[in-house]
């Protein structure tokens, strides 16, 4: 792994962010609707307050953790499509630069657009609706990095299925994310889903993150469990999808479409 | 003497029942520039993608400096470069930002100086803050240009390199790489459907049709062996006879 390889395909992304409202907007306008829309109704919620404890709580803590993964998960897929729309993948790949870097690379971007996102949404939440999203304490952390992961993981995904299938698949750039939504159990306890469907939230790291996320505020208690079971489901599922990008980059080599991604 | 610089043998690529390159083997030597011809579909392109590690061989070798391609990667493609009419730069970049990567990309030292160097080489001053959207077909041909050569690569591969230049810049550029030959040792895998500057750049020439060689020498063998006036003819010839 060279570090200078991946600073390169860092730097050529952020000088993207100079000048490109669109870009700029992704971090802050989107973000910015989201929480203004959930604020609302969280504050309409609110006044149900004792027949829905903590909702303020629970519903803006659920959906900025939401946009963690969210944005992760954008920061992988995306980068890797603007180098298809630049038609730069050639150039990449034609370099020394590795497909290992490469993915390293959109990680770092991946972080970088999650950490600009959640200081956005965090200051906006305090300031709009007094809302302080350290409130759930250090346990943030642990379950900020889960999330990442998770991000990253139907990030790599996404990218591997989208240098497979080309431009067809692009529209998964935005829509698989959303796929695992329901499962994820954002905004609901996992109890409420069928008990089939509980089986598939279970084995779905997010949905882990949100119950301990819930459980935390809830009662208090030291969330381990579901972090533990969150980080396990991440670190299995992250080696798989990095072992099956390089499967996919290495049969897209043999026939000849990695030059051709996106035409 | 010395070894080749690049040695391709029984170089094969199937995509499922067609064949695009069928057994070929050459070797450029340091310093040498190696004309490739053939029309379109004769497998050029594909060829140029497997040296260039784009593309996996169905069968064969290709070894660079010694090392095999397959197993050596990345110590390789560090030493080698591409310029192609087909292939652009991010548009959202500069010019300058456009180098800037590239130069990080392959761990250049005094990266300013290079660009600088570079710049006025290929008379690219004017337009070296202007987005890359923003520039002509021509600019765009001399910044992938710029990018190949900012990394002072042992071997080059140009793809057309002159195809959108008008008369004057594409002189210039031709010399600008006979130079850089005389000066490093450059070895250059060309292309170009231009005939008379195949004749003026290339050491050597082969002849690709249907993924096989089917001519290799001097300009002047390939037009005597085939008993046409110029490479053209010869290039006729075998184009309509595919």
């Amino acid at each position: 792994m060279a570090y200078h390889r991946i600073a390169a395909l860092v730097i050529r992304h952020l000088y993207l962010y100079r000048r490109s409202l669109p870009r700029v907007m992704e971090i802050i306008y989107w973000p910015f609707l989201d929480l203004v829309v959930w604020g609302f109704i969280t504050v309409y919620l609110a006044t149900f307050q004792g027949q829905m404890p903590a909702v303020v709580t629970f519903l803006l803590g659920a959906l900025i953790l939401w946009d963690v993964l969210f944005r992760s998960q954008q920061g992988i897929t995306i980068s890797f499509l603007e180098e298809i729309w630049a038609r730069n993948l050639m150039n990449l790949f034609a370099s020394p630069l590795t497909p290992s870097e490469f993915l390293a690379a959109t990680m770092v971007m991946s972080l970088f657009k999650v950490t600009a996102v959640s200081m956005v949404m965090s200051v906006c939440a305090w300031i709009f609706y007094s809302y302080n999203v350290f409130i759930i304490g250090l346990w943030l952390m642990p379950f900020i990095i889960n999330l990442v992961l998770t991000g990253w993981i139907i990030g790599v995904f996404t990218t591997s299925l989208i240098m497979r299938f080309g431009q067809e698949a692009e529209v998964l750039a935005w829509s698989m994310v959303f796929l695992f939504q329901p499962i994820s159990c954002v905004f609901y306890p996992m109890e409420v889903l069928p008990a089939w469907l509980r089986g598939v939230a279970w084995i779905n790291p997010a949905a882990h993150v949100f119950e301990g996320m819930r459980g935390l505020l809830a009662t208090h208690a030291a969330p381990l469990t579901s972090l533990s079971l969150a980080s396990g489901l991440n670190l299995l599922y992250l080696g798989a999808v990095i072992v099956w990008f390089h499967h996919t980059f290495n049969v897209c080599k043999e026939r000849g479409s990695l030059v051709r991604v996106g035409e | 003497m010395s070894s080749p610089v690049v040695e391709v043998r029984n170089l094969n690529k199937r995509f499922g029942e067609f064949t695009a390159v069928d057994g070929i083997s050459f070797d450029i030597e340091r310093g040498e520039i190696l004309g490739l011809l053939g029309p379109n579909g004769a497998g050029k392109t594909t060829t140029f993608q497997m040296m260039l590690g784009l593309v996996t061989p169905t069968s064969g070798s290709i070894r660079m400096f010694g090392l095999d391609l397959q197993t050596n990667r990345e110590a390789i493609l560090q030493q080698v470069n591409f310029s192609s009419t087909y292939i652009s730069l991010p548009y959202s970049l500069t010019v300058e930002e456009n180098l800037r990567v590239v130069a990080r990309l392959y761990g250049m030292s005094n990266i300013a100086g290079r660009i600088d160097d570079m710049v006025k080489k290929l008379e690219m001053s004017e337009w070296r803050n202007k987005l890359t959207r923003k520039l002509s077909s021509g600019q765009m041909t001399r910044l992938t240009l710029a990018k190949a050569l900012l990394t002072e690569p042992k071997v080059l591969f140009l793809d057309e390199p002159t195809a959108s230049l008008d008369p004057d810049i594409a002189h210039k550029i031709r010399g600008i790489l006979l130079e850089e030959r005389q000066a490093t040792g450059l070895s250059i895998l060309y292309t170009s459907h231009n005939m008379r500057e195949m004749e003026e750049m290339s050491d050597r020439i082969i002849f690709l049709q249907r993924g096989k060689i089917v001519a290799e020498g001097t300009a002047k063998d390939i037009v005597a062996r085939f008993g046409q006036a110029d490479l053209e003819e010869v290039f006729l010839k075998l184009a309509r006879e595919q």
